[in-house]
């Protein structure tokens, strides 16, 4: 590939103190713009990888890089959207979205006004005010997504954001999503449970088996972005995500 | 009928039963037992002949409650504040924070004379030691019981050790730390009045009071007894109330406790 990656992942191995392997040996380069998604049945490490590459937790072996450095050193480059929406419940939705820049000691001029941007991309300029409490499930993960935007991250970290919503929420959430990445030049790892999620989300998806975590398989996407709903309609979308499923399924069968 | 004139009235009614059963109970004692139990206009006589003294005697108290409430919320806090810091700070002083909680006021109180003197120092310092441990408990449980997501996000997000006290863990401790205050402000007033039965004085400033309680009781006033502790009721309520209107200022917009059923 003639791109640098800007994630590149060599023998990478995690174990905790003198547990079991969770990964072992990944290999994997991430070009700038490319949506993966990591997919496999639960133990096979998805999350951890994610949080190695966000910097939360440290290597056992091999190198990551993140655009040449280290995770730490990349930090300002990269936004990380939990599991939950983990929003400070005493403070409005906009006050929320600011808090990364406030902990940079960002001018308050240039918080409100990134604030009031990135809540308008996720479609929640109006809820600005609200507090957390006041705010749907959906909404609350958009003001978590708006958060993790509001650093213009080169890379966008997601650890099965949408897994606690309703189906219809979800499948709205994804396409505002990539809606989103259309005007943003950001590159996203994802890591879901959903099949169809990955399959309508990602340019690569990586099927992972479990004990110990590694790469299993990698699908590539062939479907152009823009996506829409349209998408999700369409014979193509629908047998990726059938040969997909029978794939995680082979895999958690050999796991079992 | 609307639920909150019912909130009003129901109250209301228990507290004339309640009057009504007093009168019955007092008029059903044969009459050289009466002086027991004195009846509610007997005890608004008390208030009439020893009202000035009962007031001096109430700002006193109230003087010592308020001091001792407040050096006790300064130095719990700023004591939660290093104890959520560190848990070998905590392993190390935790033993002898019960033991503040434990002495006994009324073995203390005459040392407590000795050492800073009768009157309104020791009622303060009495105070003070009353309320103290429910506000450092309370406070330093808040501290450490921020939601660990939040506290991940905020080591993601590479925050100073500052930011994350008072940008995080202390507003995450609001809740924690009104609980203690609302216990805490009940016991103040009670505190106040301990420490000035044992320790209060006569002596410049008139005692408060527990100190008047003393003087009633010697005297046989018991309708002013009544009447004393009555005042004591009012100060107490004066002090949950103040904590509970900053409580819902903090946290109404917020938290779940004040949450409405309807919405």
């Amino acid at each position: 590939m003639a791109v640098t990656p800007l994630v590149d992942l060599h023998d990478l191995t995690k174990r905790y103190g003198d547990g079991p392997v969770v990964l072992d040996r990944i290999n994997l380069a991430a070009a700038p713009g490319d949506f993966i998604s990591l997919i496999g049945p639960s133990g096979c490490g998805k999350s951890t990888l994610l949080r190695l590459i966000a910097g939360l937790s440290p290597l056992t072996g091999g190198t990551l890089r993140i655009d040449g450095r280290t995770p730490v050193e990349a930090a300002a480059e990269l936004a990380f959207v939990f599991q939950e929406p983990t929003l400070l419940p005493w403070l409005t939705a906009a006050q929320n979205v600011g808090v990364p820049l406030k902990l940079r000691d960002a001018p308050a001029a240039q918080r409100l006004a990134t604030c009031a941007r990135v809540l308008e991309l996720v479609r929640l300029g109006d809820r600005a005010h609200a507090h957390p409490r006041q705010l749907s499930g959906g909404q609350k993960m958009r003001v978590s997504i708006a958060r993790a935007l509001s650093l213009s991250p080169k890379l966008l970290l997601l650890d099965e954001p949408f897994g606690a919503l309703d189906e219809m929420t979800r499948e709205h959430l994804n396409e505002e999503l990539l809606a989103i990445r259309e005007a943003q030049a950001w590159t996203a790892f994802f890591v879901t449970h959903s099949v169809a999620e990955a399959v309508f989300l990602s340019s690569r998806i990586l099927v992972m088996s479990a004990n110990p975590g590694r790469v299993h398989t990698e699908i590539a996407v062939p479907f152009a972005y823009p996506r829409t709903a349209a998408t999700r309609l369409s014979r193509e979308y629908h047998d990726l995500v059938t040969e997909v499923s029978r794939l995680l399924r082979s895999v958690e069968t050999a796991a079992a | 009928m609307s639920k909150r004139l019912l909130n009003l009235l129901l109250p209301a009614a228990t507290g004339v039963l309640f009057i009504a059963v007093w009168y019955a109970v007092r008029f059903s004692l044969s009459e050289d037992l009466q002086f027991l139990l004195p009846s509610p206009n007997e005890i608004l006589g008390a208030f009439r002949t020893n009202g000035a003294d009962l007031a001096h005697a109430a700002l006193n108290t109230a003087e010592g409650a308020l001091l001792g409430f407040v050096c006790a919320i300064t130095i719990s806090s700023l004591l939660a504040l290093a104890l959520s810091v560190s848990s070998l700070v905590r392993v190390s002083l935790y033993p002898y924070l019960m033991m503040l909680q434990m002495i006994p006021v009324i073995i203390f109180a005459p040392i407590l004379i000795l050492w800073v003197g009768p009157g309104l120092k020791s009622v303060v310092v009495i105070t003070f030691l009353i309320c103290f441990f429910p506000l450092v408990v309370n406070t330093t449980q808040g501290l450490v019981s921020t939601d660990r997501n939040l506290v991940e996000l905020f080591r993601m997000y590479r925050a100073t050790r500052l930011q994350e006290i008072f940008l995080l863990r202390a507003p995450a401790a609001l809740p924690y730390f009104f609980t203690g205050l609302r216990i805490a402000a009940t016991l103040a007033p009670i505190g106040a009045l301990v420490g000035d039965y044992t320790a209060g004085s006569s002596a410049g400033d008139g005692g408060g009071l527990g100190f008047q309680a003393i003087i009633y009781s010697s005297q046989a006033k018991y309708p002013a007894l009544f009447a004393t502790a009555a005042v004591t009721c009012v100060l107490g309520f004066v002090f949950v109330a103040v904590v509970m209107g900053l409580s819902w200022l903090a946290l109404h917009q917020w938290h779940d406790s004040y949450e409405r059923s309807d919405n």
